[in-house]
């Protein structure tokens, strides 16, 4: 059974909710990614979304953005963030790691040799931003054959046949994008995401996560009532920003934040 | 890219005219690499535009807006003097500086403002570096009463005030962007974060052949126009199809104007011209096409200039409307397939042809267009003198004349 399934099995009979933060590797600089990781772990995290830093992050909010140019000055690449990753591995077997990124660093790779080092080090599932299901038959057979699971976005502008079809491609979990806008926006409403995840609950038993404008406590509750797992993106990659000179006092401040989601999580019966 | 197919025969294909196929690949090239969000957004854009182009109404409105607002035909001139001092080919060119707002770009705006209209967006967005782009999409958006708004990087805004302030005169906001190089590459991607948070009233009308599908399709569709009245006015006044067309690639929408209409003449040889701007050897360039590798941006795959990591990497010209790390997918397509071929010319050959063009036929070309006046000066005068070279005059070079002059030292 892979990390993600064991980990959804469990939060299901704990009934629970899954709490998965994002953080870019190599924001503020790679060599401390793997430390701030096991905090939030620590802090009550159950999976852990890694972005992939990219020059032209097309679907990201400028907090995301900055994290990104952030880690590029730092000369953060790819095989960095598998380093990061093996060496979180070292320590934690058992909190899976998605990969979250964008297409052009995957290809320059090559879809076999990215996905070999990304099992090699550890990683169990992956998000690429820009590459719908009909663009990703080549990517999806090499993830199969290392046993990492695509995980594909759905959208308020998904209809009808596109979200058979995505349902059909998914593996590991679905992660539904809260509204029309990148990441970090502010004006999710809690209605018309319940009603969109109703009507993919219809067409798919995968565990559903919902992401993008869920920015504390008191809205990642409301979402967790409603969905699987609640992403934290912006909000977590802001404290980082804010104390990227003070690893203590950062560590601090994102061990507080986390264990508020978890508690707020938890409050749902 | 998993099937390299480097070994396409050209023989073997008959139909370059008839791509891309339905899923908007040109061979490895093209698609739609966008999020889920525009996913929906963009099939519904796909049915407007295959819906329209085939449309009497639509194309008669557009035939109509071309020829009294943009000014059409647009001549195809004899540079008989410059083609005598070359001593070799007739060169013709096709005056797309002639046209409204002085450049090939408002052929596009109209056809994409229209559809706009017809799909009932009140709303139009535009990425722009030089400002070319978007002025001529402010300038129709004034024409259709639609609100638009514009981005541009906060480097290009510092580099083209002239445009900003047009662009403003005409009614737009310019978004100043400060994300990444703070240029083209970035003007795009806000643009598609606009696009994606307002998607239900607006419309994004991208200024070049590439993007997700089906844009590179449908911008080249609204452009080819070019090639075809120059089909006609070669045969017209010439009696003969050219042996040869140059035009000048940055993503490519002049020179897949003037390509389309030829592509299956396999007698009419091809150059689209890049930007070599310090030269190739320097790294200092915008070729992608020359010295780049193929990849994903934008929401298409095609060739880019990027590090060993994919990230994307600054481009270099002296002339802004070149400097885009990418290129349309249809050349990529049509590199690798060897229909057409891909050169490029340095900065300073690309200033000497501007100059020979404003001294020998007293024509101010624009410094895009100047690339392609630059290679023809290269293989004119070895070819016949009853061959005959066209070049797409794509713009007018008043816009350019603040570059010219700093880069020569001169304070106007």
């Amino acid at each position: 059974m892979s990390r993600i399934e064991s980990c959804f099995n469990a939060i299901k009979k704990n009934n629970k909710k899954a709490l998965i933060p994002f953080l870019t590797a190599g924001d503020p600089s790679p060599n401390i990614t793997a430390s701030l990781m096991h905090e939030l772990v620590l802090a009550g995290s159950d999976i852990i979304e890694l972005g992939v830093p990219f020059s032209d992050p097309m679907a990201d909010g400028p907090v995301i953005q900055r994290a990104s140019e952030r880690a590029l000055a730092q000369n953060t690449n790819t095989d960095d963030v598998f380093n990061i990753v093996a060496d979180f591995r070292t320590k934690d077997k058992t909190t899976p790691i998605i990969l979250m990124g964008y297409s052009n660093p995957i290809e320059i790779m090559g879809y076999s040799k990215f996905t070999k080092k990304a099992s090699d080090a550890g990683v169990d599932g992956l998000i690429v931003v820009d590459l719908p299901p009909e663009e990703s038959s080549d990517l999806q057979g090499a993830l199969t054959s290392y046993d990492i699971d695509q995980i594909f976005l759905l959208s308020p502008t998904t209809i009808d046949k596109r979200l058979k079809m995505i349902c059909k491609a998914a593996s590991g979990f679905l992660y539904y994008v809260s509204l029309k806008g990148v990441t970090g926006s502010n004006q999710l409403d809690i209605k018309m995401v319940e009603e969109k995840i109703n009507e993919i609950r219809t067409k798919t038993t995968l565990p559903l996560a919902v992401g993008f404008g869920i920015k504390d406590a008191q809205v990642a509750e409301c979402v967790g009532r409603i969905s699987d797992a609640v992403v934290i993106g912006s909000a977590l990659v802001e404290i980082i920003a804010k104390y990227a000179k003070n690893t203590k006092e950062m560590k601090k401040r994102i061990s507080l934040f986390i264990s508020s989601l978890r508690k707020a999580l938890d409050n749902i019966q | 890219m998993s099937k390299a197919n480097k070994n396409i025969n050209n023989s073997t294909i008959n139909a370059f005219s008839c791509m891309p196929n339905e899923n908007g690949h040109f061979g490895l090239y093209g698609g739609r690499f966008v999020s889920e969000t525009l996913m929906g957004p963009l099939e519904d854009l796909e049915e407007a535009y295959k819906k329209y182009i085939n449309d009497p109404e639509f194309n008669a409105e557009f035939e109509s807006d071309l020829k009294h607002y943009v000014g059409r035909p647009s001549p195809l001139y004899h540079a008989k003097r410059w083609s005598e001092q070359l001593g070799g080919a007739q060169i013709y060119l096709k005056r797309e500086d002639l046209n409204h707002t002085g450049a090939h770009k408002i052929n596009n705006t109209v056809g994409q403002a229209l559809l706009a209209k017809k799909m009932g967006k009140k709303r139009v967005i535009a990425e722009t570096g030089a400002g070319q782009h978007g002025v001529a999409t402010a300038t129709v958006a004034a024409r259709y009463g639609m609100e638009c708004v514009v981005y541009m990087g906060a480097e290009d805004i510092k580099r083209q005030a002239i445009n900003v302030f047009r662009i403003k005169l005409l009614g737009a906001t310019v978004v100043p962007v400060e994300a990444g190089s703070k240029t083209l590459k970035d003007a795009l991607n806000e643009a598609m974060r606009d696009w994606v948070t307002y998607v239900d009233k607006t419309f994004y009308i991208i200024g070049t052949v590439a993007g997700p599908h089906p844009y590179p399709a449908m911008v080249r569709d609204f452009n080819a126009v070019v090639g075809r009245e120059v089909r006609q006015q070669c045969l017209s006044q010439i009696g003969k199809l050219p042996d040869t067309l140059v035009a000048c690639v940055g993503g490519g929408s002049n020179a897949i104007g003037l390509f389309h209409s030829f592509l299956n003449d396999k007698g009419v040889s091809l150059y689209g011209v890049e930007a070599a701007g310090d030269g190739l050897e320097t790294g200092k360039h915008a070729a992608p096409l020359s010295a780049g590798k193929p990849g994903v941006l934008h929401g298409n795959r095609t060739y880019l200039m990027e590090d060993n990591y994919g990230q994307i990497i600054e481009t270099h010209s002296i002339s802004a409307g070149l400097d885009y790390p990418g290129v349309g997918p249809e050349h990529a397509w049509l590199k690798d397939t060897g229909r057409a071929n891909y050169v490029s010319v340095t900065n300073n050959e690309a200033i000497q042809a501007f100059h020979d063009l404003c001294q020998i036929e007293g024509i101010i070309p624009a410094l895009e267009s100047s690339h392609a006046l630059a290679y023809i000066s290269k293989i004119a005068p070895a070819m016949d003198k009853n061959a005959i070279i066209i070049a797409n005059l794509s713009g007018r070079g008043d816009k350019d004349i603040q570059t010219i002059a700093t880069h020569e030292g001169i304070t106007i």
